[in-house]
């Protein structure tokens, strides 16, 4: 019984992913008090907690809101890429098409004044045509997809300047960000929840939790899906039975582009945050998203969860004492246990191969036992 | 203390969580002896010969070498006790030269790391000509044929001063020249005084080369005798637990009406500027069989891709039951009533990363019974998929959900043959289908491609094995340099005149009437 119980494979990725979890925070634990020990448990406390460390509730709850803000776009990206490696693709270049959102809903909303819905849609085409582009590459000509994926990204950020540098049009001149939605097109914000007075939070939240239920079912349970995933795993065995591999290819990076562009737009039209147009590192969005990708046990559902934990860690951070610690400690916790999180897969065969070692061993002693009975 | 035997594995019984993959086995190679080792797919010789490598740890029994217990921790102390295997799939690295590869993981070297080639060049020659094993040390894997590339193999055993020489089906990628050649190394080798242990399951091969031959089914060892005091079908019986036929049994044909014609095919080849399929014309009557044969790599793979529509054709047309399929998608081809049993399992025939119910219905997953509306039908989908396990004896580990990949290669092949078969084709076009089976499934398949044709359907068998060509269909094309050589009726030709044809040393006119 009990055996059959760890042989599932669900409940193995839960536990590999809590143990890289667990393995990360002692990491991170280590390196405090290797800086200063005075207040590393104090600082660890705080990047576990995120918004626990205020002490009034309401606070509490408003920062919990924030979390769940910035989480959206990160469980998108991390859609993104959780689908297009189901069909045996690996999607590097969900930056570039979450940075083509970002360049699209907001050129939308500021230049073209634009409602929300049509700033969402920029950002879904502008996300899937980035992707397309390397999806035709990989089908037609067999470009690899990490490569193509990785030169587009610094396009795409490039192109997001150049395109939102417009003093006084889109920029504003003094801080070198786009301007407040709020203020000069507030038609663009998404549709508010105002949860837990959090003026941020939109219906965002719920739709990409919406999203990440309906990328499982068409995985899992449609024929498309079927299609798409018999493509990845085998291209030349999709054509053999008549499926159309190629256009299975570009339109699984088109749907993956297309996640990171609503992730993009879900996140810039919430308000919270506007775009600096001097950025000069792509957005690490989506590179987080394959952490959360394999931190959620490769499963849409599983995402969710992830993507909250790494944005809490994230943001967690940011309260860790800045007298005691550098401010850098805060990125470099995260990103210690962010990078942990890869090793998800490694532990779950790990804990694979002991099992089998257990259950070999018990089996032959019930064998040895059955014989001295006889 | 010197032994009889060059090693002996004793009493190696290896469990797996819910199998006895290796119950109570034992085997002793002679020094000097080529000795085969015989059983079905999944009969544990792969267990046993990981045991003896290493990579298994037995729960039960002993190995020993020159009479001496050895552990076997891993594959570096199989290596250093001079056991040396060549896999059924090659380990060679393909943009490496023959020389690169052999020398690789023994490099000599001067000066703490440069490579130093020529003391491994000469070893290498010597050992080449001592061994009649002709290879060019500086050609790249990857432009050399199979035949080489398991010369190489060999070569990488000698190489490291291997005694005792394993082969793991070494036959099944070879041509009928190529075996010939190999069973004639095997026979030098063992008279240079290495010891050599032949894992197969084709019996006339074992019959020729071997001396004596071990037989395992399901797990437990049958018994070992002499080659010279056996005959096959005692063999084969040890190895299937009953009397196998031979001679495929098939009733007179009934030969219909023209089911599928080929006018003028033409294929380019990818690989040089000839044609690898060149005006090829051919027919298939409903209630016949017919067989391209020819030696491997004469444009039979080309042909069928370009009937089946895997590649592109240059000129000519396809008619399947009177309509013109020439430019039809594969969909419509499969659709029209075409059946295709490829070549490559596992580069077309199968997602091996799917379950085995998802890949047997591969073909039809989009139709009704098992898609509606978008959504798949997954309780429709276990029951037919349960249904053809049952009917086509598709063996695995647990049933329907069992991952492909961990199917054994006859059992991944049974599920093919039936998933095609079940759609009930006009025609069936099967390519070495019973390529890398045992006898057991080989007769299974021929039955299955005899039951087509009784029922009036149409089927192209292409093969590569003599007994095959000459047992199963109603009539034989031969094809040599991408061109029909011949046509024949099996009951009127001779193997050696077959052979005569397939290496190009005869020809006759056909037009494909």
């Amino acid at each position: 019984m009990e055996n059959n119980f760890f042989k599932k494979s669900w409940i193995q990725t839960l536990i590999s992913s809590l143990l890289c979890i667990i393995l990360g925070l002692v990491l991170g634990l280590v390196v405090l008090l290797i800086i200063n020990p005075s207040g590393a448990f104090d600082a660890i406390k705080s990047v576990i907690g995120n918004f626990l460390t205020w002490k009034r509730g309401s606070y509490k709850l408003y920062y919990l809101a924030d979390t769940l803000v910035r989480m959206v776009p990160l469980l998108m990206c991390s859609l993104a890429v959780l689908f297009s490696y189901k069909v045996g693709l690996f999607n590097i270049g969900t930056s570039g098409q979450y940075c083509a959102g970002i360049c699209a809903c907001l050129f939308g909303a500021i230049f073209l004044h634009l409602p929300w819905y049509l700033c969402l849609l920029l950002a879904i085409i502008a996300g899937a045509l980035v992707a397309a582009i390397v999806g035709v590459l990989k089908a037609y000509l067999n470009v690899n997809e990490v490569i193509s994926g990785i030169m587009l990204n610094w396009i795409m950020l490039y192109l997001t300047n150049l395109v939102l540098d417009q003093p006084d049009v889109i920029k504003n001149t003094r801080t070198l960000e786009t301007f407040d939605l709020s203020e000069k097109a507030p038609q663009a914000l998404l549709p508010k929840l105002n949860l837990f007075g959090n003026n941020f939070t939109s219906i965002a939240i719920p739709l990409s939790i919406i999203l990440a239920v309906l990328i499982l079912v068409i995985l899992n349970y449609t024929k498309f899906g079927y299609e798409l995933k018999a493509t990845g795993y085998n291209k030349n065995a999709a054509k053999y039975c008549g499926m159309m591999e190629n256009t299975n290819i570009i339109l699984s990076l088109v749907i993956s582009g297309a996640l990171a562009g609503v992730g993009a737009a879900f996140y810039y039209l919430s308000g919270i945050e506007n775009w600096n147009c001097s950025t000069a590192t792509v957005p690490a969005m989506g590179f987080n998203g394959i952490a959360a990708t394999f931190l959620g046990g490769l499963h849409p559902i599983g995402t969710i969860f992830s993507s909250f934990f790494i944005e809490q860690i994230t943001l967690g951070g940011s309260y860790v004492n800045m007298r005691m610690y550098s401010s850098q400690i805060s990125d470099l916790i995260s990103s210690l246990i962010i990078y942990l999180c890869g090793f998800v897969m490694f532990i779950k065969v790990t804990i694979n191969s002991i099992i089998s070692k257990v259950t070999s061993n018990r089996e032959n002693k019930n064998i040895k036992i059955e014989g001295d009975k006889k | 203390m010197s032994s009889e035997y060059a090693i002996e594995m004793l009493n190696i019984t290896k469990r797996f969580p819910g199998i006895v993959a290796n119950d109570n086995i034992t085997l002793q190679l002679k020094k000097g002896e080529i000795h085969a080792l015989l059983g079905e797919n999944g009969a544990g010789k792969s267990t046993l010969m990981s045991v003896l490598f290493g990579m298994y740890q037995p729960e039960e029994g002993v190995i020993k070498k020159d009479g001496n217990v050895v552990h076997i921790k891993d594959p570096n102390d199989a290596n250093a006790l001079g056991i040396g295997m060549v896999h059924q799939h090659f380990k060679l690295v393909e943009c490496f030269t023959v020389l690169d590869n052999i020398i690789l993981g023994a490099e000599t070297t001067k000066f703490g790391g440069l490579l130093e080639k020529n003391e491994a060049r000469k070893k290498v020659l010597a050992l080449s000509e001592k061994y009649g094993l002709s290879v060019d040390p500086d050609a790249k894997i990857e432009d050399i044929t199979v035949g080489m590339q398991q010369r190489t193999e060999i070569l990488k055993m000698l190489y490291r001063d291997n005694e005792i020489l394993i082969f793991d089906e070494p036959t099944a990628v070879l041509t009928p020249q190529e075996i010939s050649e190999l069973m004639q190394i095997m026979k030098n080798l063992v008279k240079e005084g290495k010891s050599i242990l032949f894992i197969s399951h084709k019996l006339n091969e074992i019959m020729e080369v071997a001396d004596r031959c071990s037989v395992l089914r399901k797990g437990k060892y049958i018994g070992t005798v002499e080659t010279s005091k056996t005959t096959p079908a005692d063999l084969s019986a040890m190895m299937v637990g009953r009397n196998v036929n031979f001679h495929v049994e098939k009733s007179e044909m009934k030969k219909g009406d023209v089911v599928f014609s080929v006018e003028h095919l033409t294929v380019a080849s990818k690989s040089h500027k000839k044609n690898a399929v060149n005006d090829v014309s051919l027919v298939v009557h409903a209630g016949e069989i017919v067989c391209i044969a020819g030696i491997d790599g004469n444009g039979q793979s080309e042909l069928v891709y370009g009937i089946t529509g895997l590649e592109p054709i240059a000129s000519g047309k396809i008619f399947l039951k009177g309509k013109d399929i020439t430019h039809l998608s594969i969909r419509k081809k499969v659709e029209s009533g075409m059946g295709h049993i490829p070549e490559d399992r596992h580069k077309h025939g199968l997602v091996l990363d799917y379950s085995l119910e998802n890949n047997i219905i591969l073909q039809t997953y989009y139709k009704p019974e098992f898609c509606n509306t978008g959504f798949m039908r997954k309780d429709a989908i276990r029951n037919y998929s349960d249904k053809m396990i049952e009917n086509y004896d598709i063996r695995s580990g647990q049933g329907s959900i069992t991952q492909a990949r961990a199917m054994s290669g006859g059992n991944q092949q049974k599920a093919i043959v039936g998933r095609e078969i079940d759609r009930d084709p006009d025609l069936l076009i099967a390519v070495q289908p019973t390529r890398g089976l045992d006898v057991g499934a080989i007769e299974g398949v021929h039955k299955h491609l005899i039951a087509q044709r009784d029922k009036g359907k149409a089927v192209l068998l292409v093969s590569l094995e003599l007994d095959e060509v000459m047992d199963v269909p109603d009539r034989i094309l031969v094809m040599y340099e991408g061109e029909i050589v011949g046509e024949f009726d099996p009951k009127k030709v001779t193997q050696e005149e077959l052979g005569l044809y397939m290496a190009g040393a005869k020809r006759m006119e056909y037009n494909g009437k």
